[in-house]
């Protein structure tokens, strides 16, 4: 019944924020420039297109990410199916959800000359942990942070195509691959900082190949893009002065780290070693670094993660709690973190999703305009976004 | 002991007829006119004889003796399996002979049995005829004498009625409007049933004949002083749903409606614990649903008996299932759910989910390989050598 009243209660509402936004528009357009076409207010869209900006309020509404930022942002970070929804639908629309507004919202109040903070998303498979973190980091780059993305650190551990011995620490191995993608898809994210930050130590990667103190990152980067062999390495070095500059006085740099499925680097990897015996992620060079960049003994950044049970190795299908995934070892080692728990919609987050739909023109079946096509659609996505999204998704 | 004479003498003249048949076919058929007159059984009549339809095999006597054989051995069994010898019903019986001679077999009718002999040998017809030979029945020439009798029967019902209502004319008595019989949710035998009842074979033109003479009798305004008659040849329909049995509502400590139900598929069982005035939370095993069954076809299972009743989000589900791969599992649900539905329905709507399928089980089990075949049904691969 509840779900009944509500578009009413909504669109009752509604009428109000036309009449408010309409005359803040003005304001709006020069913060964030965006088309704002008048036909595009609707209950479920906000025209809040700054993540700082967004407050409770907000909750269940859409906000649209500038093309530009998507393509710069999230060169491969966003899931597979929401980059078909985009190419679809021609544009990014994000909800506003409580546990990514939780998240900014400490985010904006930290102290950062203290250690960086640990912000852990959990939740049951498909309730929007890795959309969440998108948020959070759109957030980051809006405030001018430098985003340190891994959109999926269990790729590092499994499906591995070239394995090679580390040639600084022979215990260790190089993923080339990986890591030349990486570096590519940071240097776009990152363009602005390359030239800014300086080398503080002297790299050798071979009897010729160094790269000399001051050097800007940028070429350390395209170093590691040219070199393949040394790819690994790069990111190891690259990880270690972010992590020893930010937060430094002359340095005027955020770092914000986000890594999706962290539970990767305490769980158990399928790469095979020569001897067919498997690879510890501690041996890898990727994990291992990036394993020292969670570690919180630097200051000025925050480091926002998610678990994944989808993708990771050898783990229970229905485990979703951090205690689970992460293992003894790994929850030892993020141990002072902050939890939050991303839930299924709620009813009006998923009314919400509906409208967007509808908007889009997108649920074609006469059936899902009525009250029944929706009860339909509840109960078989249970609220859960994903499912809701694959259910729209057929043609 | 008439029977078996009747036997001998038939197999007599069966050799005088084939003796016959050498002749020439007139004298062959005035003779067997001739020889039936007089002993009243040729082979070619009682072939034609279709009360017999075919040789008779148990005489009275052979039946008298099952029956005996079966009383004795019934009270053997009794005593065998230490019970009252006196009050041993069927159904001690068969539950003793599945005890002492347990049978994996799949075919029901292939295990071992222990029935009264008159449900295992075939009705059969007493015999037709006195010592003297002539046959007890005037229409026994016709071939299908019980079919006859019975159109005669009713022809002479008809004439009744016409008789009575053209003295209720001479009356003035006369009306249209008089007590019908009912026939509602009723419908004539069937041919197999008329068959049965008759003990003799009758064509399907027969059957329609005998159908064109009722519905002439039902045409008739006085038809109702024959309404027994009628009757006995019509089977009253039954709705399937009232065989349906609703479970009473419970009601927990809070006051709260709920029902239970089973249902089963494949080799999957389940069982569903209904409660009313919930918000749609279903659990399967302890865990949600969207995470039991990912594939959507197994939701749209779970989900096509509320939605069908229109009570989508009006229920909580607490459902346990167990065995059998996911789709029996769904398809177990699907009717546990369904029962449990019927206490909060109307009877009116127990029958449209009837129609529409939701109440009957799915009778369909895996197939069992053949030998010599590569599975249930696919032959190997033909090789010419």
């Amino acid at each position: 019944m509840a779900l009944h009243r509500l578009p009413f209660r909504l669109r009752h509402t509604v009428k109000h924020v036309r009449s408010l936004h309409t005359s803040g528009c003005g304001q709006q357009q020069e913060a964030v420039a965006v088309e704002s076409d008048p036909e595009l207010f609707s209950v479920f869209r906000t025209q809040q297109n700054d993540p700082a900006h967004q407050s409770e309020k907000h909750i269940g509404q859409y906000y649209t990410l500038p093309s530009s930022h998507v393509h710069t942002l999230f060169p491969h970070g966003l899931p597979g199916r929401y980059q078909q929804q985009l190419k679809t639908f021609n544009e990014a629309s994000m909800m506003v959800r409580q546990p990514a507004l939780e998240v900014i919202s400490y985010l904006k109040k930290t102290d950062y000359s203290k250690p960086a903070l640990r912000y852990l998303f959990y939740g049951l498979k498909g309730t929007g942990k890795t959309m969440s973190l998108c948020h959070a980091v759109h957030f980051c780059y809006t405030q001018g942070w430098l985003v340190l993305h891994i959109p999926d650190a269990h790729r590092w551990v499994k499906n591995c195509k070239e394995l090679l011995p580390s040639s600084y620490n022979t215990v260790r191995f190089d993923q080339p691959l990986q890591a030349t993608e990486w570096l590519r898809n940071f240097r776009i994210t990152n363009e602005q900082f390359l030239s800014k930050i300086k080398t503080k130590q002297r790299y050798i990667w071979t009897k010729r190949e160094f790269t000399e103190e001051g050097t800007p990152i940028g070429q350390l980067v395209d170093q590691g893009i040219s070199r393949v062999k040394s790819s690994s390495d790069v990111v190891g070095a690259l990880m270690k002065e972010l992590r020893l500059q930010s937060g430094q006085l002359e340095s005027n740099f955020r770092l914000a780290v986000a890594v999706d499925g962290v539970n990767a680097l305490w769980g158990r990897s399928t790469i095979k070693k020569e001897d067919k015996s498997a690879v510890d992620p501690e041996e890898l060079t990727l994990i291992y670094n990036l394993r020292k960049l969670i570690k919180n003994n630097w200051t000025g950044g925050a480091i926002i993660a998610t678990l994944s049970q989808t993708g990771s190795l050898y783990s229970s299908k229905s485990a979703y709690f951090p205690q689970e995934l992460l293992g003894e070892k790994g929850f030892d080692s993020m141990d002072p973190f902050i939890p939050v728990s991303v839930p299924n919609y709620s009813e009006k987050e998923f009314e919400s999703c509906y409208l967007y739909y509808m908007d889009r023109h997108w649920l074609q079946h006469p059936q899902t305009r009525t009250e029944e096509g929706k009860k339909e659609l509840v109960f078989l996505s249970n609220r859960n976004p994903t499912m809701l999204e694959r259910l729209c998704a057929y043609l | 002991m008439a029977a078996s004479s009747l036997r001998t003498v038939g197999s007599l003249l069966a050799k005088c007829g084939n003796c016959s048949s050498s002749l020439s076919a007139f004298t062959s058929s005035l003779s067997r006119q001739v020889l039936s007159r007089q002993i009243c059984v040729s082979s070619a009549l009682r072939r034609k004889n279709l009360a017999a339809a075919g040789p008779e095999k148990f005489t009275l006597e052979i039946i008298q003796k099952q029956v005996e054989e079966f009383n004795i051995g019934k009270r053997h069994l009794a005593n065998m399996m230490g019970e009252d010898p006196d009050n041993f019903t069927q159904e001690d019986v068969d539950r003793s002979i599945a005890y002492l001679f347990p049978s994996g077999l799949f075919e029901k009718k292939a295990r071992p049995l222990m029935k009264h002999p008159d449900e295992i040998f075939p009705k059969q017809r007493a015999v037709q005829w006195g010592a003297d030979g002539r046959p007890f029945h005037f229409l026994f020439y016709t071939g299908k004498q019980s079919y006859y009798c019975l159109m005669h029967d009713t022809y002479g019902k008809i004439q009744n009625i016409e008789k009575y209502q053209d003295r209720l004319r001479a009356k003035g008595l006369f009306s249209q409007d008089v007590k019908q019989i009912f026939l509602g949710s009723s419908r004539w035998l069937m041919k197999e049933e008329l068959e049965a009842l008759l003990v003799e074979a009758i064509s399907a033109h027969d059957y329609n004949h005998f159908i064109q003479l009722m519905e002439r009798l039902l045409s008739l305004p006085y038809c109702a002083k024959e309404e027994e008659f009628v009757l006995h040849y019509r089977r009253q329909l039954e709705a399937q749903s009232r065989k349906q049995t609703v479970p009473p509502l419970d009601r927990d400590d809070k006051g709260v409606a709920f029902s239970t139900a089973d249902g089963r598929r494949k080799t999957a069982t389940s069982s569903v614990v209904l409660r009313d005035c919930g918000s749609g939370r279903v659990t399967i095993n302890g865990q949600d649903y969207v995470h039991y069954f990912p594939v959507l076809q197994d939701r749209e299972q779970l989900m096509f008996p509320l939605q069908f009743t229109g009570t989508l989000a009006r229920f909580d589900l607490e459902c346990t299932v167990s065995g059998g791969g996911r789709s029996s599992q769904a398809g177990a649900l699907r009717l546990a759910i369904s029962r449990a539905l019927l206490s909060f329905l109307s009877e009116g709507e127990v029958e449209t989910m009837r129609q529409a399928g939701l109440l009957t089980p799915d009778p369909r089990v895996r197939e069992r390989k053949k030998p010599g075949q590569e599975g249930a049904r696919k032959k190997f691969t033909w090789k010419k050598r």
